[in-house]
């Protein structure tokens, strides 16, 4: 019923997933989830303390007042009670109260996370949501990448946040990562911001939270959060040109005088088309078909035979080359760290 | 006073029965030109039954398919279709229609009248709200014309633009789905303005406002709220189809329309839909808690001031669906307050209702089970209502299964379930014999345990980052053994639901005959045989209270005595306590 490649492929995943649950919003990893995870806190002691005491009442009105064999003997209704007006002031101004206390804790934690100040060292990324992919530029770096947000850790004493500048290529997407900061819709024609900070190294996994098509499953979200140093050589590396190994040459011509450069850009040649992920650096990734799955020569020669393997639904076509072609463009691809 | 006398139509078919049967033909022929409320109200409710069927046969697929990761069960486009269909079903084609034939049924008879205002309007609205759901199952034989094969929408039952265009939408089945919206939409507003004018014109003598039972005051809210709420639904809709059709960019993003715009209209109809249809389940409680608790509803007034008052709020609390938007910490701050002030009047119902049972003699019969349970359900959903009200919360647990279980709850837990309550509180009156008590256990204890199974443990897939309408997902974040308990139970609720259909067609023919009035309760449509003569009352009753039939039945102590005649805020009686 399940296809074996899925257990094999996310058998890799898993081992650099970070724990058990590594999408759960209760393990905060950054000061936006972190605010909304101690607001939550709060919310669930007022709701479970509102909870305990009703269906406490529940309980014991119905065990109580419950229609007893003795009743049957007397034909007499209980006593009529049409109303109270003190009662029913208590239980609508005690409400009340909860309410506007609740409503100040919230309206803080909304403006302290819309309306943050911005470090004049933040990072800027500009997030652009596809159908089914997500495009990352870093527009002050000139590095433009897909899938894979590579992001610095600040400290507590020097934060280092991130801030994305989101819009849609052309439906509804939503930007979402729970352990860094709630999601973000990413709307075509509208341009939305967020912000992140992870406070520790490592991989922040998430997906896309609005349906934006056929393959909104596959839409996933991996965030890498680097040490400073690492970031630092990550960028560098990110803005080197395109790896030419004479050693593929035929593989890239093979790229290069086929329909893939009409989607696809790399770096430094004539591919430069906008529709789907920049291959500059695509062996530098872990993944590809936006996370799905490992980028190893063998899910990427089944992905440029028939995309639909790995991903049905997805805008790339099966590319029709012959094994041979197929082959050499897979050696190519691959070298292009 | 009341009617009691032979009804008539019994006489005919008395003497129309020695020479022939009647053929099936002249009986279908009776149903599709009726205009009697109570056959057009239960054709409402048989046709919702019959979506509520095909809507969780739908339910099940996903859920299969949803046990484990990367299943393979279903593909993403036929998944896709599951999820948009089965959402724009059980809204439009169960949830509306069901409730509006329960309020055709009951309305004339609670106020003493002998049909609805404008009984032809009544049958045309039927008639066109079914049209609309047959459309919406044609799309999967039409939806991609005929040169293709049928597909069905799948655009989620918002159907958020810009995916509803025809770039990303070809084919026939985005203009079904639309079609099937719109023309459900003209029906729901005639249904709508009927419940209102009968309200307001068709009182018997002595029924005064301050003296209409409550399930009249919330039909009467609920249907003044279809006003306002479906009118931007069915602009929308058109706005959609000159878009798709005529070269217009309303929500054309790619020609600098607004996929945002979509949002505000959809949702202007999308939240007070929730109230449209929640409103009359607390309309059934406040019928069914306290002929069990065999005490007068507490606090009349405050119950209808509260349902007034969720109406006139629920018209200003839409955006909180779009608390991920992007509209800026002003706006949400304001949608946080409004959806948290709809708390209050809401809170105010569960405490009345509490109230009411309290100092009782509660009966456990099935149908009281049920309104327990839906007391239960909907005080867990209220709650977690509360925390995705809170932005930040939300904006966290907002599209993710959280919130898929958190309106299962409101939608299964408390609307069902006071549904099923309702169904064995009014079965006896429709049909004049009792649902089986024992399969009706049965029924409730086995529903119990696959909603709990299923809804609750929905809630922590969201809480792990699961988002909702994902086809499959990845096998390592931690969610497949939740869903697996949530696909169990799924089918706990399907086999529970069977013994349901079961258990109506076989009390309808063995069930224990019921007599006019076999809950020994008060209000009028109990004053006449069941099933009730097609006219209804043989004479016009006239009422002095809200509880006539208690005033019958207690000549020693009417509660005439304790409703002071003021109108309706100063109707309560301190001296009472």
């Amino acid at each position: 019923m399940f296809a074996s490649q899925g257990w094999c492929g996310l058998a890799a995943l898993a081992t650099s997933a970070p724990g058990a649950d590594p999408a759960n919003m209760f393990a905060p990893a950054g000061t936006p989830a972190d605010s909304i995870f101690s607001l939550s806190k709060l919310v669930l002691g007022i709701t479970g303390g509102i909870f305990l005491v009703v269906s406490g009442i529940l309980i014991y009105v119905l065990v109580r007042y419950r229609w007893r064999k003795s009743d049957s003997s007397s034909e007499q209704e209980p006593h009529q009670i049409y109303g109270s007006n003190q009662i029913e002031l208590s239980w609508t101004v005690i409400p009340a109260l909860i309410v506007v206390m609740l409503f100040l804790a919230t309206t803080r934690v909304i403006y302290t996370t819309e309306h943050a100040h911005k470090p004049s060292d933040a990072l800027d990324v500009t997030v652009i949501g596809h159908q089914f992919w997500w495009e990352y530029s870093y527009p002050r770096l000139g590095i433009v990448t897909a899938n894979e947000l590579h992001v610095p850790v600040g400290d507590p004493s020097h934060p280092l946040p991130t801030y994305l500048t989101m819009s849609s290529a052309d439906t509804d997407h939503s930007f979402w990562v729970p352990r860094l900061a709630g999601k973000t819709d990413v709307i075509p024609n509208k341009v939305n911001t967020m912000w992140i900070d992870p406070q520790s190294p490592g991989l922040y996994l998430g997906q896309c939270a609005q349906y934006c098509g056929v393959q909104h499953a596959k839409m996933l979200i991996r965030v890498y959060a680097d040490t400073p140093q690492e970031f630092a050589a990550w960028v560098a590396h990110q803005q080197q040109p395109a790896v030419e190994d004479p050693r593929v040459a035929e593989g890239r011509e093979v790229f290069m005088h086929n329909a893939c450069i009409s989607c696809h850009s790399i770096r430094g040649t004539v591919a430069t088309g906008r529709f789907g992920p920049d291959l500059t650096h695509l062996a530098s990734r872990d993944t590809i078909a936006s996370g799905s799955v490992p980028n190893t020569p063998e899910n990427l020669h089944r992905f440029i035979e028939n995309p639909a393997n790995l991903k049905p639904g997805v805008l790339m076509p099966p590319m029709h080359l012959n094994s041979h072609d197929l082959d050499a463009v897979t050696a190519y691809l691959t070298t292009l760290k | 006073m009341m009617a009691t006398q032979t009804p008539p139509n019994e006489v005919y078919d008395a003497g129309a029965s020695k020479p022939h049967r009647p053929l099936w033909l002249e009986v279908l022929h009776g149903w599709v030109t009726t205009v009697d409320h109570k056959k057009i109200g239960l054709m409402y409710i048989g046709y919702s039954l019959i979506f509520l069927v095909v809507a969780g046969f739908e339910a099940l697929l996903m859920r299969i398919q949803l046990a484990i990761p990367n299943n393979h069960f279903v593909s993403p486009q036929v998944f896709n279709g599951l999820f948009t269909v089965h959402g724009t079903t059980m809204v439009f084609f169960v949830g509306m229609p069901i409730l509006f034939g329960f309020g055709n049924y009951l309305i004339p008879l609670m106020i003493g009248a002998r049909d609805m205002a404008f009984p032809r309007l009544n049958a045309f609205s039927f008639w066109i709200s079914a049209f609309g759901g047959l459309l919406l199952y044609y799309s999967y034989i039409g939806g991609s014309g005929l040169y293709g094969a049928g597909s069905a929408p799948d655009v989620g039952w918002f159907a958020y633009a810009p995916l509803t265009s025809r770039v990303f939408s070809p084919g026939h089945s985005t203009d079904y789905w639309t079609l099937a919206v719109l023309l459900s939409g003209i029906g729901t507003i005639g249904t709508a303005l009927n419940i209102v004018a009968t309200t307001i014109s068709m009182r018997c003598p002595g029924m005064k406002m301050s003296r209409l039972p409550l399930l009249v005051w919330l039909y009467l809210v609920t249907s003044c709220m279809t006003f306002i709420a479906v009118g931007p639904l069915t602009a929308a809709q058109i706005m959609l189809m000159l878009d798709r059709y005529a070269g217009s960019h309303f929500f054309d993003t790619q020609a600098g329309g607004s996929a945002v715009l979509w949002m505000h209209f959809f949702w202007i109809f999308g939240h007070p839909e929730v109230y449209i249809l929640v409103l009359p389940a607390f309309a059934f409680a406040n019928e069914i808690i306290p002929v069990f608790s065999r005490k007068a509803i507490f606090g009349y007034p405050a119950m209808v001031a509260a349902s007034v008052g969720i109406g006139f709020i629920s018209m200003g609390v839409w955006a909180h669906h779009m608390f991920t938007v992007g509209l800026g910490p002003g706006a949400n701050t304001f949608f946080v307050l409004a959806t948290m002030i709809i708390s209050v009047p809401t809170g105010i119902k569960i405490f009345n209702w509490l109230a009411t049972l309290w100092g009782g003699k509660i009966h456990f019969t099935v149908s009281m089970m049920f309104a327990i349970g839906f007391l239960f359900q909907f005080l867990i959903a209220g709650l977690t209502g509360i925390m995705l009200s809170v932005a930040p919360l939300d904006w966290q647990l907002g599209n993710s299964y959280f919130v898929v279980a958190h309106f299962h709850y409101v939608l299964v837990g408390a609307i069902l379930f006071m549904l099923f309550s309702a169904f064995y509180y009014w079965y006896p009156k429709v049909t004049g014999r009792m649902l089986s008590e024992r399969l009706g256990k049965w029924h409730f204890w086995l529903f119990v345990i696959g909603f709990h199974l299923t809804f609750d443990f929905m809630h922590i897939p969201g809480l792990l980052g699961m988002p909702r309408r994902i086809y499959t997902y990845e096998a390592d974040r931690g969610w497949m053994i939740w869903n697996m308990i949530v696909s169990s139970g799924a089918a706990v609720q399907a086999v529970a639901t069977l013994l349901f259909v079961f258990n109506m067609v076989w009390s309808y023919f063995k069930g224990a005959v019921a007599g006019a009035d076999p809950w020994d309760a008060w209000t009028l449509e109990w004053s006449t045989t069941s099933p009730p003569p097609s006219y209804n009352f043989a004479q016009t009753p006239t009422v002095a209270s809200r509880r006539p039939l208690w005033d019958l039945k207690h000549p020693e102590d009417p509660d005439s005595n304790y409703e002071t005649e003021q109108s309706l805020p100063r109707t309560r009686q301190e001296e009472n306590l």
